[in-house]
């Protein structure tokens, strides 16, 4: 099929950023960027997303911090980040010198917080995008997470699309769970340009000789192959109910097919996450893979499928 | 920080497993380490093949490589397999037949850090911990700095290269924990010693975290400069997943979480927080 390859453009617009290909990297997946450098050129991926920036720095989890399970990892890092003032010194520039399409994923304890962030975050040169990262407790509401209630959802999308400038789209991370079609609904409504699904899946394991939980920080989430199915059934789920809005879909992409199926189910570009840990350079593999599988099927480009796996209501009558 | 070792991905295939006392060496042909390979750097390799449910790789200092064999570069580590409760993923390497094909990355971490001036070193080697420090002896002689070798395990059983330690250096020290071969004890038992008779400005050491703290701290007393190759679980080896972090000390004084895969495994061995290891130390940034 590699002749095809070439007829194939994966020029993907996602909330009207212009990407080389449908296939970012996942937050907290790709390190600061330069730890893939020998694996693939950085300039060739859709985005790179960097791991969750937070105000101060964050030490993180104690270890172990990361055990197999089945066709997954089970994860907990607790946020480990150098803080926004280490990030705009020492990893952005790096990334914006190598004109790498960037997108700075952001968290906070309160929605003042994640407008901090966003200010200082899109306003700095070299910042493609901004990934929300809702997925951290609200210091303001018992510790509950901010994307467990709509109404925060809102209040924190509304305080950062007021500091971001136009042309810099607004993505927010939602975890799996209940409501999630409202969650979206309610970061869509409040300044969201898309919606990226989904963040790891809870879990817990035991260690085999101590029967005690394995993970340093007891319980964590899954990601990896495990959890494709059920990533897929959340974009599903929201681009039936919101067709027109962007989403990108994360959770156990391993393959070229495993972006087809993203895309079928209404995902209009993926991040990949767990599979960079166990191949570096899974992107350039799984990027070359899409082409091959969209050539064999004589798609011309990504967006043509995009939520084409749903059925047609007035074609199909199931 | 980079790891600066020009790490790559390499389709790599097993050439044999022989088994040497309690030890497995896994010979592998993986095309370009060897011509990157600096002593103290390692492999992570993939394990249970193309189908595999296992997704974390597995990582070993590198004991030796060849830049041409008659398939081309190949790299041997050294698998320490326990009687129960193995990986299941190490127990597939030790086990795996000629031929089975695996991802190898590599050369991927800080090599130790070498003298620049003919200093005497001392070289500790604890069981498997005993594997990289051959070919640092190499690189070490070819600095002409004198080396002594201190190799230790629990029995003769779990000594590494005691034998081609003999054959390496001009020095070599056998500690056993059951007495049965060479002085009895630890490797740290043998140390102060060691470094008196030999005035060693440098030590080197590999082997179980208790044993590099001790290292460490005997060196330290004896004025000498160490450096510690950490055995600490890497998922990923490549610096993505931030599991491997220790606690370590910067030039700045501040502790950080500091992946043990990207700014190690060689770590000098009074900046590492020894007594903090496996926790987040209350002051870590």
């Amino acid at each position: 099929m590699t002749p095809y390859r070439s007829t194939v453009d994966l020029t993907t617009d996602l909330a009207g950023l212009t990407l080389a290909s449908p296939v970012l990297t996942a937050a907290g997946c790709g390190g600061t960027g330069r730890e893939l450098e020998g694996y693939l050129a950085l300039g060739t991926v859709g985005a790179f997303t960097t791991r969750t920036i937070t105000l101060d720095s964050v030490p993180g989890a104690p270890v172990p911090r990361l055990v197999e399970t089945p066709s997954g990892m089970l994860v907990e890092t607790r946020g480990q980040n150098p803080g926004l003032q280490g990030f705009l010194a020492s990893e952005l520039p790096w990334l914006a010198q190598r004109r790498v399409r960037t997108v700075v994923s952001i968290a906070g304890s309160t929605p003042g917080e994640y407008a901090e962030l966003a200010r200082r975050v899109a306003n700095s040169p070299g910042v493609a995008a901004l990934e929300v990262n809702l997925v951290s407790a609200n210091r303001d509401a018992y510790e509950r997470r901010f994307c467990d209630d709509g109404y925060q959802v809102a209040k924190v999308l509304g305080a950062v699309r007021a500091e971001v400038p136009r042309g810099v789209p607004v993505l927010a991370k939602l975890a799996p769970g209940h409501g999630l079609v409202e969650l979206a609904r309610a970061a869509a409504r409040n300044g969201a340009d898309g919606v990226v699904l989904v963040h790891g899946f809870p879990g817990v394991s035991f260690d085999p000789d101590t029967w005690r939980p394995s993970l340093g920080g007891v319980t964590g989430t899954v990601g990896g192959p495990a959890v494709l199915a059920q990533a897929l059934r959340c974009v599903w789920d929201v681009h039936r109910e919101m067709p027109d809005l962007p989403l990108v879909g994360v959770g156990g992409v391993r393959t070229g097919f495993d972006v087809v199926q993203m895309l079928l189910a209404g995902a209009t570009a993926v991040q990949v996450g767990t599979s960079l840990l166990s191949d570096p350079g899974a992107v350039r593999r799984i990027t070359d893979e899409l082409s091959d599988e969209l050539a064999g099927h004589h798609i011309a480009r990504p967006a043509d499928l995009v939520g084409a796996g749903h059925p047609d209501p007035e074609r199909d009558t199931r | 920080m980079t790891g600066a070792t020009g790490a790559m991905s390499t389709p790599g295939q097993v050439l044999g497993v022989k088994r040497v006392a309690a030890f497995h060496v896994l010979s592998l042909l993986a095309p370009g380490i060897a011509e990157r390979f600096r002593p103290g750097t390692f492999v992570a390799l993939s394990v249970g093949g193309p189908m595999s449910e296992r997704l974390a790789r597995r990582t070993f200092p590198i004991h030796r490589t060849r830049p041409t064999g008659a398939h081309g570069g190949t790299v041997e580590v050294v698998l320490q397999v326990p009687d129960s409760g193995a990986d299941p993923g190490t127990l597939w390497l030790a086990t795996a037949p000629a031929g089975t094909r695996l991802d190898v990355l590599g050369p991927l971490g800080r090599p130790f850090a070498l003298p620049k001036e003919p200093v005497t070193c001392v070289l500790v080697g604890e069981e498997a911990g005993s594997a990289p420090l051959f070919t640092l002896a190499e690189r070490l002689r070819e600095r002409d700095c004198p080396v002594h070798m201190l190799i230790g395990g629990r029995s003769g059983q779990h000594l590494f290269g005691a034998l081609e330690a003999r054959r390496a250096t001009r020095g070599v020290t056998v500690t056993t924990e059951d007495g049965s071969v060479g002085i009895a004890g630890t490797v740290a038992d043998a140390l102060p010693d060691l470094l008196v008779r030999t005035a060693a400005e440098v030590v080197y050491a590999a082997g179980r975290h208790s044993t590099l703290h001790a290292v460490a701290a005997i060196a330290e007393q004896h004025g000498a400069w160490s450096q510690a190759l950490l055995d600490v679980a890497m998922p990923c080896g490549t610096g993505l997943c931030q599991a491997c972090v220790v606690p370590v000390v910067g030039e700045d004084g501040v502790t950080r979480m500091v992946r043990a895969c990207f700014e190690g495994p060689v770590f000098r061995g009074d900046r590492v927080r020894w007594d903090d290891l496996g926790a987040v130390p209350e002051d870590a940034r």
